[in-house]
């Protein structure tokens, strides 16, 4: 036996746990086959699939270039009007949460409690909001934003809170020991630490809210959603073809800008 | 942040010689910016007067899920389990077909260039829809019920799964890779030998975050009718008796962050 293969039998034996965990991973795997029911397939869903592919093939053109209200291009403006303005509004009312939840900046219970805040509308599902908005503005777009600015309000301050707690200090002391005032070392020691960081990280929530637009129309908040559904239920299966190719290559496109400009803020 | 497009400024320095400044855009940008905000809000009429009249309703339906229902936890247990199984069901078997089409996508195991080209339009294809989108349509042609949704949850995590995955293939150390293949390893070979070691960590992690994210998708699925919890968070709704969505939510929260902590447990421990 040479010395590498001593070497060899050194390695401790994992068989065990391997073994294990691919046990309980198969076990879990077995208790949840009891979703699937594969009868439940009709000779009926067959069809709908073929008729999706065909409507995705034939799309209904007018439909899809349709510039009057109702037609795609207003509904697919509407759904990131819906997206930009919650994220503009989430945006912002995220930043003094984000600071008064950043342990560096306010005393540790403070933080705590507003962390507690912030995971706490973080949970509720964004359609639940939806929901709920409604009974206060009524259906249309208006309860959508109210719902998109909710839940970007979540997500923004736990990544804000990231970047603010990664401050360089140093700069501050710096200034300080210059006599700068206080508006001028938040100015020009925080500010321009911050922005780059806060756009790209506000960049990347709309590209999530965009997606989430698209389904609060089903809940009746306006967007491209409630179409859709509605040509469903109707068997249009061209109409759908149409919203679905709109909605794709909308965010194909708004996906590839925010990865291009992101990596450009980020990277300078 | 500079564009070309904008002159620059000219400052003549004491001496003479002329110095150009690069402009910032940055104003430019807030322009466009509160243009756009503007235009968002004609377009979606955002109105605070109606805001400030009615946002009282918001809480007044928060007062009402305070306290939650008690009584309704009995008729809990199987749509929360229910929702559990679509999400675990979907999610191993999504990872576990992302391996070989993460493995097509990667443009360093896979030589033919459009067949890598093809997966990964493939794959971004399917992530750019929604999941309850996609639990939507599966509901047409699967029926209304659990086996929608997890179909739903099964080419999400494929779709999502397979995109991470090929991109940290790529960038693996491929000294391994070619070694083995120059002692006449077939592929699929020297990918179990060489490479899958290196990725194995990572793809349980992100199979494992990608989990975590679905049990919260699985949770909402329920009200395009695919199953799970989220059908009765939409009766309860419908019909107002926010002590039940009270509850709902309730437990929506534990399991969630019961099932994030096990997770994040084991995903530090693979790191």
């Amino acid at each position: 036996m040479n010395a590498i293969e001593k070497q060899l039998h050194l390695q401790p034996n994992r068989r065990m746990s391997y073994f294990l965990t691919l046990l309980i991973l198969g076990l879990l795997f077995i208790w949840s086959l009891s979703t699937l029911h594969v009868d439940s397939i009709s000779n009926n869903g067959t069809k709908i699939a073929k008729n999706i592919v065909v409507g995705l093939l034939q799309p209904d053109w007018t439909l899809l270039f349709n510039a009057t209200i109702g037609g795609i291009p207003y509904l697919l403006i509407e759904t990131m009007a819906i997206a930009f303005l919650g994220t503009i509004v989430g945006a912002f009312l995220a930043i003094p949460l984000a600071f008064l939840s950043a342990s560096n900046i306010v005393p540790k219970p403070i933080a705590f409690v507003v962390r507690l805040l912030l995971i706490v509308i973080r949970t509720i599902p964004a359609i639940v909001y939806g929901l709920m908005f409604i009974r206060v503005t009524g259906q249309g777009p208006f309860a959508g934003v109210l719902t998109m600015s909710l839940t970007s309000i979540g997500m923004l301050s736990k990544l804000y809170v990231d970047v603010i707690e990664d401050l360089d200090k140093s700069i501050l002391e710096s200034m300080e020991a210059l006599g700068c005032t206080l508006m001028e070392k938040i100015r020009y020691g925080i500010w321009p630490q911050l922005t780059a960081l806060f756009l790209s990280i506000v960049i990347y929530r709309f590209d999530m809210n965009l997606r989430d637009a698209t389904v609060l129309g089903l809940v009746g908040a306006g967007g491209i959603g409630a179409p859709l559904i509605f040509a469903m239920n109707a068997y249009k299966w061209s109409e759908v073809g149409a919203i679905l190719i709109g909605l794709i290559f909308l965010i194909l496109i708004v996906e590839y800008v925010s990865n291009r400009v992101r990596t450009k803020l980020v990277k300078g | 942040m500079q564009c070309k497009l904008l002159l620059p400024k000219k400052i003549v320095l004491p001496n003479g010689k002329e110095v150009l400044e690069k402009r910032s855009v940055m104003p430019l940008l807030w322009l466009i910016l509160f243009v756009l905000t503007l235009l968002s809000i004609r377009i979606t009429g955002f109105s605070l007067e109606v805001l400030r009249d009615r946002i009282d309703q918001f809480f007044v339906i928060i007062q009402q899920m305070v306290p939650p229902n008690w009584g309704y936890v009995a008729k809990l247990w199987q749509p929360l389990f229910d929702t559990i199984k679509m999400s675990l069901l979907g999610s191993v078997a999504g990872a576990i077909c992302a391996l070989p089409i993460a493995m097509l996508a990667a443009a360093n195991i896979t030589k033919n260039k459009w067949i890598a080209m093809l997966s990964k339009f493939m794959l971004s294809l399917l992530r750019t829809l929604p999941t309850l989108i996609i639990a939507l349509i599966a509901t047409f042609i699967f029926g209304l019920g659990t086996m929608a949704g997890t179909i739903a949850i099964f080419l999400f995590t494929i779709a999502y799964v397979g995109k991470l995955l090929y991109e940290q293939i790529e960038n693996v150390d491929m000294g391994g890779f070619e070694a083995m293949q120059a002692m006449g390893l077939p592929t699929i070979q020297a990918f179990r030998y060489a490479i899958l070691p290196q990725i194995l960590p990572n793809y349980i992690s992100t199979s494992l975050f990608c989990f975590e994210g679905n049990v919260r998708y699985a949770s909402i699925l329920g009200y395009v009718g695919a199953g799970g919890i989220g059908l009765l968070l939409n009766e309860s709704i419908g019909w107002r008796s926010y002590a039940n969505v009270g509850m709902i939510l309730l437990m929506l929260a534990c399991t969630v962050f019961i099932i994030e902590s096990t997770s994040e447990y084991f995903r530090k421990r693979l790191m």
